[in-house]
């Protein structure tokens, strides 16, 4: 079974190291579509619950690692706040393993691809995304 | 209680020394057991100030963006929201006058008949005030040391059940959620003036409680006014609570 993820890559370290995988002929799934944001702080919690309403089954971002981001401190910001958001799901109820959050440089092709194999494997252990996608009621996913 | 008394001579006193030209405290609502925040103006209208274990009102949400110098009363839970206001640029220190009112929790009122301590009394660790000008009877806040524990007992109860069983917990709760926004509006360290919660693209289910919880998060000061409003009796707190909880680790 094919699931689908949606990788936040940040501008400036990890979608670079997504071109390297590619530059290097690393192979990673085909079914992570990559988004890429400016900094790893861009991705708003909402970004990324809005992905599993609209259908992704699990969610992983990426940034610089600590120290190295581009705009200094963004990545601390994104670390706390994912922090945040990671163990509010959890305690609501909602697969923990479906998100994810790593720091990848632009030289690291090969962990690109390691962190991708590795994080479409740990959600496929657990299939579908039923309890994420229904987020919303009924209502509410008219909306939607 | 005796502050009731102290806080309408205090109120007249200060009006008179010009210190203050307003007063923000409770007034008797429609019934004995539902006290009302309430500006008052005129210094007659003071004896109609009242304090009681009935006030369960935060005060704070009511200072935000005050032009005119007021007195406010503040216990413990509302000084710390009136803290972070303050800290937060959105009501100024110079314009308010603060009296720290002594409190031994409020009384949940069910069905008119009063009950036991509210939850978020029962679990109230706070016995400060961060920001005071003057203090009523603020010795005797009893705070045993048992509401420490309890603080957090629900929100460890749940973590150590199977996700599951925590997805049931809230899916039972969230589907009788109305989305009145009464969790949102009631809590006094929120205060944008535009909530994305009003977006022509509305939040609900889960989804808004998350996003709720989270927007709250680090300003949260555990005072439990959005569980109290909820006409559903959702324990929103608890989101906000386990969020604390992680970061305090
Ligand atoms: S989120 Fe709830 S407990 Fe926290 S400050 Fe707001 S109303 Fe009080
Ligand atoms: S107060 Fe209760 S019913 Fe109203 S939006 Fe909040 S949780 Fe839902
Ligand atoms: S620029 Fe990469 S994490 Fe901020």
């Amino acid at each position: 079974m094919s699931v689908k993820i949606v990788a936040f890559c940040c501008n400036w370290c990890s979608y670079a190291g997504a071109d390297l995988a590619g530059t290097s002929r690393l192979n990673y799934p085909a079914q992570v579509k990559i988004i890429r944001v400016p900094c790893s702080c861009r991705v708003d919690v909402q970004f990324i619950l809005r992905a599993f309403v609209r259908g992704a089954d699990g969610v992983i971002v990426c940034g610089c690692h600590l120290g190295d981001c581009h705009y200094s401190t963004g990545n601390y910001h994104a670390e706390g706040r994912l922090t945040q958001l990671f163990s509010l799901l959890d305690f609501m109820g909602f697969e923990r393993e479906r998100v994810h959050l790593e720091w990848i440089s632009a030289a690291e092709g090969a962990k690109f691809a390691a962190t991708m194999d590795a994080f479409v494997t740990q959600v496929s252990a657990l299939g579908k995304n039923e309890r994420y996608r229904n987020m919303y009621t009924k209502a509410g996913a008219q909306n939607e | 209680m005796n502050e009731q008394e102290k806080m309408r001579t205090r109120a007249k006193e200060l009006h008179a020394a010009g210190i203050i030209k307003q007063v923000l405290a409770w007034e008797a609502g429609a019934f004995p057991s539902y006290p009302a925040p309430a500006f008052f103006t005129k210094p007659n209208a003071f004896e109609k100030i009242v304090y009681n274990e009935f006030c369960t009102a935060n005060l704070s949400k009511y200072v935000i963006n005050i032009t005119e110098k007021t007195l406010i009363f503040l216990r413990p839970c509302d000084a710390h929201s009136f803290a972070q206001l303050v800290k937060e640029n959105q009501v100024k220190r110079e314009n308010t006058y603060v009296i720290a009112v002594g409190c031994e929790g409020c009384v949940q009122v069910d069905e008119g008949e009063a009950r036991d301590l509210l939850e978020s009394c029962r679990t109230c660790t706070k016995t400060d005030y961060p920001l005071f000008d003057e203090e009523i009877n603020t010795q005797n806040n009893p705070r045993e040391s048992t509401n420490k524990a309890a603080r957090f007992a629900e929100v460890t109860r749940l973590d150590s059940e199977e996700n599951t069983a925590r997805y049931a917990f809230w899916q039972a709760h969230f589907s009788q959620c109305i989305r009145c926004n009464a969790c949102r509006n009631i809590c006094p360290t929120c205060h944008c003036k535009e909530c994305v919660m009003d977006s022509d693209h509305p939040l609900d289910g889960q989804f808004y409680h998350a996003i709720r919880a989270l927007h709250q998060d680090g300003r949260c000061t555990d005072c439990g006014q959005c569980s109290r409003v909820c006409p559903r009796g959702i324990p929103v707190h608890l989101l906000n609570r386990k969020l604390i909880y992680t970061s305090n680790k």
